[in-house]
């Protein structure tokens, strides 16, 4: 008997093609962003009062991940970006693969910011890299403020903690605070923000987040030093 | 469930590996996952069985080794296992420091049979 040392990831096949998509995203200086929350947290109403608020000259696109229809592309479609559905047919996340072939239709060079509104699942989306900047966790104050720790993977891989549909506090039994404290307890620099797709309460943070990580993807493409 | 495409992979790295060792017999497969990685060990050894179970090797092992979050201190430069998410380093106490491993979802070994006839080389390395 032999044992023959292994060093590559289990999912290596799905690492390449998220390096290559980064590397691709990159010289573009492109923000790809990966959103991702239990179904019903309000990705999609998010992602709408974000492209309503968008000057219609900003070059954003959105890839959204569903398991059956296209309801929620069509939802987008209305602001006038582009927006493609990406139905799986059953699979629970969204992989580096089912990216590559829906990117194919777009340029990316005519590009600064892509929104990949992942399939409704707290847990596997969280496994599969798509070459993105930075993952986006979203949680709704009609879920349970202990759902960082439950589902402690998403909390911990995401840059940012979106609690939304913050105007219904007042009606649930829902503590914000509990539930900041709880992601800042798996994920310690976790930034966050409290936002309402109602209200359009919290917003701004949430739009002054986007840019500010879209200035530094800029700064970061090869060519920042020509422009 | 992404256990099951955890599964497959795994299945399929195993069949890249033995390309190059042509007559070896995989006996077991060593993991290491993150406990940070969203994988659930006794779904992934479920699925790792049933996908098996279309292959010839069936009885091959999957063992499968659960990693603490690690972190490393910023001031005194410890790297530590979180417990309980105590992020407190336990060597100087420091509360500051740095992400480290925790989300891991890699490959660590791949046992296998070798017949003498067929590799003796490897035979005589042993």
């Amino acid at each position: 008997m032999e044992r023959l040392p292994l060093k590559s990831k289990v999912l290596n096949e799905n690492q390449i093609i998220a390096e290559s998509l980064r590397g691709r995203y990159r010289e573009h200086g492109l923000l790809c962003l990966n959103l991702i929350s239990g179904p019903g947290s309000g990705k999609t109403a998010l992602l709408e009062r974000t492209l309503a608020s968008f000057d219609p000259a900003t070059r954003v696109c959105v890839l959204t991940g569903d398991i059956q229809t296209d309801n929620d592309a069509r939802r987008l479609a209305r602001y006038g970006f582009p927006v493609q559905q990406i139905t799986t047919g059953g699979t629970c996340h969204l992989d580096g693969r089912m990216i590559e072939r829906h990117l194919a239709a777009w340029n990316l060079e005519d590009i600064d910011l892509l929104f990949i509104e992942n399939v409704g699942n707290l847990v596997c989306p969280s496994s599969y890299d798509l070459g993105e900047a930075a993952k986006v966790v979203l949680l709704s104050v009609t879920e349970g403020d202990d759902k960082p720790l439950k589902y402690p993977s998403i909390f911990f891989k995401s840059d940012l903690f979106v609690l939304t549909k913050v105007d219904l506090l007042p009606y649930v039994p829902f503590s914000a605070e509990t539930a900041e404290a709880n992601a800042r307890l798996v994920h310690p620099g976790i930034e966050i923000v409290r936002a309402s797709a109602t209200t359009d309460g919290g917003l701004d943070a949430w739009l002054a987040w986007l840019s500010r990580r879209m200035a530094q993807a800029r700064q970061e493409a090869p060519t920042a030093d020509i422009v | 469930m992404h256990e099951l495409s955890i599964a497959e992979s795994i299945l399929e790295a195993v069949r890249k590996e033995l390309l190059s060792h042509p007559g070896a017999r995989p006996t077991r497969v060593g993991l290491r996952i993150g406990e940070m990685a969203a994988v659930d060990p006794d779904s992934l050894s479920f699925c790792f069985e049933a996908v098996l179970k279309d292959t010839e090797w069936q009885g091959l092992q999957l063992d499968i080794r659960i990693c603490p979050q690690r972190r490393i201190c910023n001031a005194c430069g410890n790297e530590f296992a979180v417990v309980d998410y105590n992020i407190i380093c336990p060597a100087c106490a420091g509360s500051n420091s740095t992400p480290g491993s925790g989300d891991e979802l890699d490959f660590d070994y791949l046992e296998v049979e070798t017949d003498g006839t067929l590799a003796p080389e490897v035979k005589g390395a042993e």
